[in-house]
């Protein structure tokens, strides 16, 4: 198999899908030239920082035969649109009766670990998944960030791709040919039997990494990727859960009604899940700060696969 | 060029430009060193708007910044050392290294700081205008930002107020031709932003923003309309980038080697420089000279302040969340 980066696995998917179909066209306020020589100008267009317009405007061309993709870049940007995402996008479909469909997807990438200071280091999605009516993933291989944006591309509702940062440059495997990957499926991404963490984008890697060094100390850690935030793949997540009995949940974000905390809840109100449990769940996330420049600071505020490793540990005892 | 400034004056305003270039050199090779993180957006080339405009401001007067804004704290009069500092990640920093490039304020000088969010900072900017028309005293606020920035809602929202409201404002659009990667030529509706101002029924001017002492001129008459209760100014500055949008290593640049040479031509400094020397020797090559490595002393010893300040403590990205 190939082996092609996190970003780069995202422009092909986009480019698949134009190829595939020509009702797919782009906004964003940087135009990816490589996109622009093979798609034109109309197709992927190069905009003015309006944010909030391209975003109504990629919803009104979907309820309109199109299939838009508004690329916010930085999920950062996407916050001068949120009249657009939660008075339009999230509630266009219900509130007219389920006349038409939107079939727009939005892209933006997450995290920090970039000394880019608070405004430009955010993992707001629990802010989008509290919103009835949009559909999110958040991959975190080059595989996964292909074959779900793909999936979403091809989706007849409002979707959001959201990206990590962190790992833009990751190279991992991609086949050659054509793949989706399906939204609202979790992914085991490592088999053990004694703890399980919940990881999401560049934690699963972080887990991955404690998971190696814990096995070294006889702890058999198995790593569990949601994958797609909305629809949450909650059985395979409880599955686990059961099946080890002990849960770490890791997570980019700080865990006030994060992520995090929906999955908790998602496991521990499931009767089977709570009997199944031995320790109570431990969530590994960021401090509930705005994320501070300096390095020592930052570093200080975000979860790693030492803490992943302290809280397994604990769990384990 | 033409002015009524002394020439201390106008001595005062070269200062100032080549101190935020010498800043900006600096700060872009310690960048580069690996000693200052994240991101560093350069104003070279800019500075005559800066200078130009805050010369005609008030210690009282606020400003509002954007992404690139060393400048306009410096031109504001910001302290170079707690600058320095700040870019290095040190608690002595403005931000005790919370902020970094991008998030420099210093609330007591009336710079109400820089902004990652383009068009961030034009409505908040616009509140201290009304804040200060309800307190009467006589102060006005000056919103920086970028020709990108004018395409954002807030740009217009705010205008609009500021018109209706009369509100003591100058809005200054630094259009230096690009947002980014993206050329101003494809995403202005019209040439001139300032022509925008005739929709909100305020003046709106053209200067050649690499001319300070014309950025001035326009400044002290927006400045005096505004004090007046007249209302807001619109001053659009044509102006240039010299260096790539950020100071990044690989960063994607699609300007034309002609394009960036014809501005260079141009730059403000030399500019000055030659005005000065021009006018019965206002300026000897010895001075200026002596002006620059008097420059290069000051931006070396705010280094040195910032090498000798300690990192924060880690836990003290806890503290400030809330005031107490
Ligand atoms: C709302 C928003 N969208 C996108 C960005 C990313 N971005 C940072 S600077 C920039 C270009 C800004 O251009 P302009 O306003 O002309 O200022 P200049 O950089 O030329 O000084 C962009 C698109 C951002 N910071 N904020």
């Amino acid at each position: 198999m190939r082996t092609i980066s996190y970003a780069a696995a995202g422009l092909e998917a986009i480019a698949e899908e134009m190829r595939r179909d020509d009702k797919v066209f782009h906004l964003s306020t940087d135009a990816n030239r490589d996109l622009v020589d093979e798609f034109g100008e109309q197709r992927i267009r190069g905009t003015p920082i309006a944010e909030g317009a391209l975003t109504g405007m990629g919803l009104g061309a979907a309820g309109s035969g199109f299939r838009p993709i508004v690329d916010w870049r930085m999920v950062t940007f996407s916050f001068v649109a949120m009249d657009q995402i939660v008075n339009q996008a999230s509630k266009i479909h219900y509130m007219f009766g389920g006349q038409t469909k939107f079939p727009v997807t939005y892209r933006a990438s997450v995290g920090g670990g970039t000394r880019l200071a608070a405004q430009h280091s955010q993992s707001p999605y629990s802010m989008f998944m509290n919103l009835a009516g949009l559909k999110m993933v958040l991959p975190s291989t080059p595989y996964d960030v292909k074959g779900l944006l793909k999936s979403l591309i091809r989706d007849d509702n409002p979707v959001i791709s959201f990206e990590s940062t962190r790992l833009m440059g990751m190279t991992g495997e991609v086949p050659d040919g054509e793949y989706t990957v399906p939204i609202g499926v979790a992914d085991v991404k490592r088999q053990g039997s004694d703890v399980t963490v919940i990881a999401l984008a560049w934690l699963v890697h972080e887990a991955l990494a404690a998971a190696e060094t814990l096995a070294a100390e006889g702890i058999s850690v198995e790593v569990v990727d949601p994958r797609t935030l909305v629809p949450m793949d909650a059985e395979t997540l409880r599955a686990s859960a059961r099946k080890t009995g002990r849960v770490v949940i890791a997570d980019e974000a700080g865990p006030t009604a994060g992520a995090s905390a929906e999955i908790a809840a998602l496991l521990t109100e499931d009767p089977d899940t709570f009997a199944a449990l031995k320790a109570p769940v431990r969530r590994v996330c960021a401090l509930q700060v705005p994320i501070p420049y300096s390095p020592v600071l930052e570093d200080h505020v975000f979860p790693d696969r030492e803490k992943i490793a302290e809280a397994v540990r604990d769990l384990a005892r | 060029m033409t002015t009524t400034l002394t020439p201390e004056a106008q001595r005062e305003m070269l200062r100032q430009m080549q101190i935020i270039r010498r800043f900006e050199e600096r700060a872009s090779d310690d960048y580069i060193a690996g000693k200052i993180y994240g991101v560093v957006h350069c104003y070279i080339g800019e500075e005559a708007v800066a200078v130009g405009v805050c010369a005609a401001l008030n210690r009282d007067d606020q400003i509002i910044s954007t992404h690139r804004g060393h400048g306009h704290c410096i031109a504001k009069g910001a302290d170079l050392n707690r600058m320095m500092a700040e870019l290095y990640g040190r608690e002595t920093g403005y931000c005790k290294g919370k902020g970094g490039s991008m998030h420099i304020a210093d609330f007591g000088i009336g710079m109400l700081g820089a902004n990652g969010i383009v068009a961030g900072g034009i409505s908040i900017v616009t509140g201290a205008g009304l804040a200060a028309q309800m307190e009467g005293k006589g102060r006005v606020a000056v919103s920086f930002f970028g020709d990108g920035a004018s395409n954002a809602g807030p740009f217009h929202e705010s205008i609009n107020i500021a018109s209706a409201w009369k509100l003591p404002m100058i809005y200054v659009c630094e259009n230096n031709l690009w947002a980014a990667s993206t050329a101003a030529a494809t995403t202005l509706a019209q040439e001139d932003v300032a022509a925008r101002a005739a929709g909100y029924g305020i003046p709106g001017v053209v200067v050649d923003g690499n001319d300070v002492l014309a950025v001035h001129e326009a400044a002290l008459e927006a400045v005096a309309r505004a004090r007046a209760g007249e209302g807001p100014t619109l001053i659009e500055c044509k102006t240039y980038r010299q260096r790539r949008h950020t100071e990044r290593p690989g960063q994607v640049d699609y300007r034309t080697d002609d394009e960036i040479a014809a501005w260079m031509d141009r730059d403000p400094i030399p500019r000055l420089v030659e005005h000065l020397k021009g006018q019965q020797g206002q300026l000897t090559d010895a001075e200026w000279a002596a002006m620059d490595s008097e420059i290069m002393a000051t931006i070396q010893s705010s280094v040195d302040f910032a090498e000798a300040s300690p990192f924060p403590r880690p836990e003290a990205a806890l503290e400030d969340v809330f005031a107490d």
